[in-house]
């Protein structure tokens, strides 16, 4: 272990390193080009590749190549690149490629302002692609979150044969502290050699994926993009395969959800008001509540590390019972959709906190004043 | 039985046939190519190739006839994918084939910058002259005037010159075939396999559509390629046609023959500047 001072950028760099990564494709974008740099750098010195695409359609699908030929491979992006790769991320669902996507999120929609933080690609991470498809999105919130969720990003990708995003801003993405960094994490490979007897695709347990099996040992895996039974072969017209096989994909995303939902809970055990949010966002939140608790007010936080999938039974427990719940986030609105359904069937109040653009970020003096209106102190 | 096995049928996935391809397609005679330059080679099975496809009538060539290792990708996208894996599996001979669509339209970018990557991929481009998996749309390659789906009153748009566009870029090896100069097709591929073994190295087949171009032009298959024999022409002679003769003919060969190192070799060398080691 080294203690480094990085931005939340570098620190996730550090910990795809440290995960194991040894293939990077990307494509130059604001704010997330560091990530780039740092695997420039540090990859070829390892023996690994990188290799700068031509844009990110290319990225994206090197990197599942990459992931389907045996390394654990990355690719990181902002806004605008983020969309291009979004057809990617829907392939890599239907082969289940195990690959880290990291979108370091700038204001949009479009080109929007490049330099400026924002949360506004929640639910294009989640939903971003056409048909049924299930991914992970992790959101740190600090450096530190940056380099320890990337790790767990690997890991989730790994074990479940599924694209894991890792949703970082701006203000992760450039701000600068000091990061306990791994130098070799625990990450288990699912790369077994799948004998030729036995199907590619298919898994006995739903809350599993299959392995993933190499290329080149002489089974002659079918890989494909279109509707395809559990050896591979397609099928584009029977109702059962295409159904069992999107069912399979949700399921081992969805019924792992009880391993999958990460968060931190901070403040009162009984609050008056509770705040739920992510990623940069949450630190204001957090010092809100330090500063309501000071003035008397029962404060709590609940802190998602995970965006999806989420369990909405258990976010309600974590809540406890307050009068009103504040959704601050740097957008016009997206998580509070989730905090909306966990909270409206017992009629307490959701309010959204938003604001975006310019690089302004949400205050803890703003959400205390907010807070004391809601509760009409 | 003493009839011998067709020497194609030991490459591909008996289970599948017969293939979907429509009667008389040419993709038959560009995987009978492939077959032949493989057994001519020794090749006895193709567990160290691993194929890349796309979308696209010539893309189920390989997925999932051909018995090898095959990764089927999104529209357009065979040449990143097959970047990605040749980068991590150098041992591998890594093999493209998708269509003019894929590769010219909607993959043009991957394909031009893996040309001038010098990319060690083969890239096999079946120039079927329309989009034939969507009922014969115009494609980049759509000779002008051809009546499609979507220029009924005739192609106004002038065709891409794929192999003559990669000539110029820095590709090892370019070639073009029509599917009537079979003996010639199968050459050049064992000639990628062999003496031109790194590198990016693209052969366009010229093989139109038998439903969308043929029949719509009135011809059987055979008529077809009785016609080639006289348009397909070599390069040596194209060259001397005047610009209105130039449109009624193709010109075929190999237009670019070179071994500089690939790629990979040059990303060996970067990586022990960087003081790693790839992939050993």
């Amino acid at each position: 272990m080294r203690k480094l001072l990085l931005t939340g950028n570098e620190a996730v760099a550090e910990g795809a390193l440290a995960a194991g990564c040894n293939f990077y494709a990307g494509y130059p974008i604001t704010p997330s080009s560091e990530i780039m740099h740092y695997m420039a750098r540090e990859l070829p010195k390892r023996g690994g590749v990188f290799i700068q695409s031509e844009d990110e359609l290319a990225a994206i699908n090197m990197v599942i190549g990459a992931a389907l030929a045996g390394a654990r491979a990355m690719t990181a992006t902002s806004g605008p690149g983020f969309s291009l790769m979004q057809e990617g991320i829907g392939y890599a669902v239907m082969v289940e490629a195990p690959i880290v996507v990291v979108d370091v999120m700038r204001a949009g929609p479009a080109t929007g302002q490049a330099t400026k933080p924002a949360q506004g690609d929640v639910m294009q991470a989640r939903w971003g692609r056409h048909g049924d498809q299930y991914v992970v999105v992790l959101a740190p919130s600090n450096p530190q979150e940056a380099h320890d969720l990337t790790i767990k990003a690997f890991a989730i990708a790994e074990e479940l044969r599924v694209p894991v995003v890792v949703l970082t801003d701006e203000f992760v993405g450039h701000g600068r502290e000091v990061v306990k960094v791994s130098e070799v994490a625990e990450v288990p490979s699912r790369r077994v050699e799948v004998g030729p007897q036995e199907a590619p695709f298919y898994s006995p347990d739903p809350r599993k994926a299959p392995p993933l099996s190499p290329l080149g040992v002489g089974h002659y895996l079918l890989v494909t993009g279109s509707t395809h039974n559990e050896w591979g072969y397609r099928d584009v017209h029977r109702f059962e395969t295409h159904f069992k096989l999107v069912k399979r994909l949700k399921d081992k995303v969805w019924l792992n959800k009880d391993k999958l939902f990460m968060y931190e809970v901070v403040g009162d055990e009984e609050p008056e008001v509770l705040f739920i949010t992510y990623g940069s966002v949450a630190r204001s939140a957090k010092t809100a509540v330090r500063k309501l608790r000071e003035a008397g007010v029962r404060a709590r936080l609940v802190r998602l590390k995970t965006l999806w999938p989420i369990d909405v039974p258990e976010l309600r427990k974590l809540g406890g019972e307050p009068r009103a719940v504040v959704v601050p986030e740097l957008n016009l609105g997206q998580l509070v959709y989730d905090v909306e359904r966990a909270y409206n069937p017992f009629e307490v109040p959701v309010v959204h906190y938003g604001k975006v653009g310019g690089g302004i970020p949400i205050y803890p003096s703003e959400l205390v004043s907010k807070v004391l209106e809601v509760l009409k102190k | 039985m003493s009839k011998a096995k067709h020497f194609t049928r030991e490459y591909v996935r008996e289970e599948v046939l017969p293939t979907a391809f429509c009667p008389g397609c040419y993709n038959g005679v560009v995987m009978n190519a492939l077959a032949l330059a493989f057994k001519e080679l020794g090749v006895r099975d193709l567990r160290n190739y691993v194929f890349v496809s796309g979308i696209g009538c010539s893309s189920w060539i390989p997925s999932p006839y051909i018995k090898a290792d095959s990764v089927h990708t999104l529209h357009g996208r065979a040449v990143a994918v097959a970047t990605g894996i040749k980068l991590v599996r150098p041992d591998l001979n890594v093999v493209v084939i998708a269509g003019d669509g894929d590769l010219a339209a909607i993959g043009g970018n991957h394909l031009i910058h893996a040309a001038r990557r010098n990319m060690d991929l083969i890239v096999i481009m079946v120039n079927n002259l329309v989009y034939g998996m969507t009922r014969g749309q115009q494609s980049p390659t759509t000779p002008h005037g051809k009546v499609t789906l979507t220029t009924p009153y005739g192609n106004f748009e002038m065709p891409f010159d794929i192999a003559g566009l990669l000539t110029h870029t820095n590709a090892n090896y370019v070639a073009r075939w029509c599917v009537s100069n079979f003996t010639q097709l199968k050459e050049s591929i064992k000639e990628v396999l062999t003496k031109y073994s790194r590198g990016f190295r693209f052969i366009e087949v010229w093989a139109p559509c038998i439903t969308y171009v043929v029949r719509y032009e009135g011809k059987t298959p055979g008529e077809k390629l009785k016609e080639m024999r006289e348009v397909c022409v070599p390069v040596s002679k194209y060259e001397g046609l005047s610009g209105e003769e130039k449109v009624k003919y193709v010109a075929v060969g190999v237009f670019k023959k070179e071994d500089k190192p690939g790629f990979i070799e040059l990303y060996r060398e970067y990586v022990a500047r960087a003081g790693g080691a790839h992939n050993e």
